[in-house]
């Protein structure tokens, strides 16, 4: 148990959260009607997005005060803790249904459309006599049964070149911001500063690589979101976990300034420990995704 | 209230004078027992939208023929009854169960994370706000059922789906929040000596949940994105043309969609298992072993997704795996019921509202129970998919299930929030009501279903027609007896009843019965010390 008799913290009321929610709903609002071509729909969207940055920032400004104030006990610190496990829990299982789905479909949709009945979750062969009795099994899926709606790509991304990079890069940053974290018990400021600055660095190198790559597979090897199950899995997989990374590198500079800052301690440095707990959870990803969507 | 001096010193409702102040203090307010006032009261108004809804449904359906709405109009009455009963009435009303007792029960002064917790509540009024906007729309509403099967839901959706995608993403939102603060508070707010194994069932139950909420919601989120990505991006996930499978759809679907049902019936179990033993004036029948089962059920309902797919051509061995794990299920819920009615066995048992309610759930959620059996034999579900005798089913657990141990909690704690015991002779009116009404409704879809008619279609063959004629007019009465559940709860709550002491009922034990009633705003400055074993 780790309470301190009498010391409950309790939060006055707050305006954030509603402002927070009035933000999402101009972003979906906003998205929605883009989406449809309605002329106001992006400027909605990018309102809604502002708002949401702006009650981040004022949220995440109150709560750094108070921290600062000293209000939070070990208590408080043990509910955000639990707080961020569980969050980046929940972002794993939202990985997981696209995982779910990338193995689905290699597993059992294209070996099904192939005629093979015998898979585990597939159904009846009948929609390969029927519709396409040409199309052949093979992964990554360089003959879409219709190519006339879904174009096959020319080319897949090789696993041995930049794939390979950016799994070094990202694993190089999970060790610089533990480098970083034994600064931080050390209490040594410099060394979390060039730890945290490594890491950043790292993070936006292997954005770059990624944007490379992307080019690369649009404009050269005519991969797409529209060629097919395997452009489908490969750019949703990739493109969220570089969502992440993208936030992940946006919360370490938030961190990096903070310690610039000094607002942490070889005891007090939560935000710090949540933010390598997120990109060591990005980095998790990356392997699974250079195992299943790269490699094998 | 930006000032961070003030902060620690709130420990009761400021000052509400003048009428932004009034209102304000409902949208920013950081107090557990406030937010799930908002929580109920969303969930009641949301009652009454989706009951309309299926008012209108039963009311095309009493006779054969289309009379009074479109086929169009039913498929989006039939869709949006299901989306706002799941989403905005179950969903809501346990988590401000929730919230009202689980600070209360484990000695906690409040939620842990009490900003997040304003912000799941608020994030709701916003996401139905989305998803009822699509009715006023030039173009239909989402017409598909509220499981939004691709590809009605991709390929054939109207163009209002986008909205109902969003609205999904932030319902999921807001749970995956919910449940973080649920479990955040049971894990560190327990006061000293409020050890797991004295913990009361709700908050058990509500703990699973909780794991439960946060491993499938996700899912959901998951699942929309594909079907926007489908819809919009050139993405295949559900187009076989392009190497997907439609099929993927209802897997990752009912991934989630199983866990929810379990979701909705899990913290009414916890309410049962906290109703009973008072009104029985014993203890909980194997405490213990009411949580292992709640644990069985939250990993088998994991398992369990594809006997929603038995007719969509999956292999037989997958199909016999399903059967199996969904029977196994029988055994920890049989459990349950056992203990439950163990408890009420030898103990010295009065009928007051709550009671008759769970008494209720007893009989009519093990009927459902009974019929789920039933669909659960593969060769019987080639014959019962698509037909009433699954809405019969789903109706039976749902109502007398979740329903029913939502309105025994109101019944059981309002008196204890209020400090005013409610209408006793309103209460059991209600109730008869309600329970006749139940059975008029859904019992004659049993039948049916067996028969062979088809669910969410607006017309029937002439032979249907007894049966759905008593079915709508049982629907009228179950609709309209829920007024006189208002009206006792407007009553007690502006203090029309009698005052109550601390403990409201004789056979009541637990923290929450031993503070004031009603509580002061903040429960708890300090932890008590729990000595007493539950």
């Amino acid at each position: 148990m780790i309470h301190e008799k009498g010391s409950y913290y309790l939060p006055s009321p707050s305006y954030w959260p509603i402002f927070g929610s009035c933000a999402l709903f101009c972003i979906m609002f906003g998205a929605a009607h883009w989406l449809h071509g309605v002329n106001w729909g992006p400027p909605l969207f990018f309102v809604g997005l502002a708002l949401l940055f702006f009650v981040m920032y004022g949220w995440f400004h109150h709560v750094i005060q108070e921290s600062l104030a000293g209000l939070y006990n070990k208590q408080v610190d043990h509910s955000y803790r639990w707080g961020m496990a569980w969050f980046i829990f929940s972002e794993v299982m939202f990985f997981g249904a696209f995982f779910g789905a990338l193995f689905y479909s290699r597993i059992s949709a294209v070996a099904e459309l192939a005629g093979d009945s015998t898979s585990l979750f597939g159904a009846s062969a009948l929609t390969h006599y029927l519709i396409w009795p040409g199309f052949m099994p093979h992964w990554p899926l360089l003959h879409n049964p219709d190519p006339s709606l879904f174009p096959a790509p020319k080319q897949v991304m090789e696993a041995w070149g930049i794939p390979a990079l950016n799994t070094l890069i990202l694993l190089s940053s999970g060790g610089t911001i533990t480098w970083a974290h034994w600064g931080m018990i050390k209490n040594k400021r410099s060394h979390v500063l060039i730890g945290l600055l490594l890491t950043v660095l790292l993070g936006i190198t292997f954005l770059c690589f990624q944007a490379h790559e992307y080019i690369t597979a649009y404009e050269d090897y005519n991969l797409r979101l529209t060629s097919g199950i395997y452009g489908t899995t490969f750019f949703m997989l990739t493109g969220f976990h570089g969502l992440h990374v993208t936030i992940g590198t946006i919360m370490l500079i938030v961190i990096l300034f903070r310690a610039y800052l000094n607002h942490f301690n070889s005891e007090h440095h939560f935000a710090f420990e949540a933010v390598s707990w997120y990109w060591h959870f990005v980095d998790v990803v990356w392997l699974f995704l250079f195992v299943f969507v790269y490699w094998l | 209230m930006n000032s961070i001096e003030h902060a620690v010193d709130q420990h009761a409702p400021y000052n509400s004078q003048g009428f932004f102040s009034k209102v304000t203090r409902w949208i920013f307010t950081t107090n557990h027992k406030d937010i799930g006032t908002l929580y109920l009261w969303l969930s009641l108004i949301m009652f009454f939208v989706g009951g309309a809804m299926a008012l209108l449904i039963r009311a095309e359906l009493f006779q054969p023929g289309a009379r009074i709405i479109s086929p169009e109009i039913f498929n989006q009455m039939t869709t949006f009854h299901g989306l706002i009963m799941v989403f905005g009435v179950i969903m809501p009303a346990m988590v401000g169960l929730a919230n009202w007792q689980i600070p209360m029960m484990i000695g906690a002064p409040d939620m842990a994370l009490p900003r997040l917790n304003n912000w799941s509540f608020w994030i709701l009024p916003f996401a139905f706000a989305l998803l009822v906007s699509t009715l006023f729309m030039s173009g239909p509403a989402p017409n598909f059922g509220w499981t939004f099967y691709a590809p009605l839901s991709t390929t054939y959706g109207p163009k209002s789906t986008d909205f109902m995608i969003f609205s999904i993403h932030l319902l999921g939102l807001s749970s995956i929040l919910g449940a973080i603060n649920i479990i955040a508070t049971i894990f560190n707010l327990r006061a000293p000596g409020m050890t797991f194994m004295k913990m009361p069932i709700f908050v058990w139950s509500w703990l699973i949940t909780a794991f439960l909420l946060l491993a499938v919601m996700p899912v959901l989120a998951g699942v929309v994105t594909m079907m926007l990505a489908d819809r919009h991006f050139g993405t295949s996930f559900f187009n076989a043309a392009g190497g997907g499978d439609p099929i993927l759809f209802q897997h990752v679907f009912w991934f989630f969609g199983h866990p929810e049902v379990y979701i909705l019936i899990m913290p009414a179990f916890g309410v049962m298992s906290e109703v009973i033993p008072t009104f029985s004036r014993k203890k909980i029948f194997g405490y213990k072993f009411m949580i292992y089962a709640i644990s069985v059920i939250a990993f088998l309902s994991l398992l369990v997704w594809a006997h929603h797919m038995f007719t969509s051509g999956i292999p037989l061995v997958s199909e016999l795996f399903f059967m199996y794990a969904t029977m196994l299920i029988a055994v920890p819920t049989g459990v349950k019921i056992f203990n439950w009615v163990a408890t009420i066995y030898k103990g010295s048992v009065t009928f007051e509202t709550p009671m008759l309610f769970a008494i209720a759930f007893l009989f009519l959620f093990t009927l459902g129970g009974f019929s789920g059996l039933m669909l659960s034999i593969v060769p019987a579900d080639y014959q019962y998919q698509d037909t009433y005798f699954v809405v019969a089913h789903f109706h039976y657990v749902l109502i007398p299930g979740s329903v029913y141990a939502i309105m025994a909690a109101i019944y059981y704690w309002l008196p204890k929030w209020t400090g005013h015991r409610y209408n006793e002779r309103l209460g059991q009116w209600h109730f008869w009501l309600t329970v006749i009404s139940t059975n008029l409704t859904f019992f004659p879809m049993h039948f049916l279903g067996l028969a062979g008619m088809p669910r969410r279609i607006p017309d029937y063959a002439l032979q249907f027609a007894d049966f759905n004629m008593i079915a709508t007019i049982g629907a009228f009465i179950f609709g309209f007896s829920q007024l006189l559940f208002l009206i006792n709860i407007v009553r007690t709550v502006r203090g029309k009843g009698p005052h109550v002491s601390n403990q409201v009922w004789e056979g009541a034990h637990g923290l929450e019965w031993t503070l004031p009633s009603p509580p002061p705003y903040h429960t708890f400055s300090s932890p008590p010390t729990i000595d007493e074993c539950k």
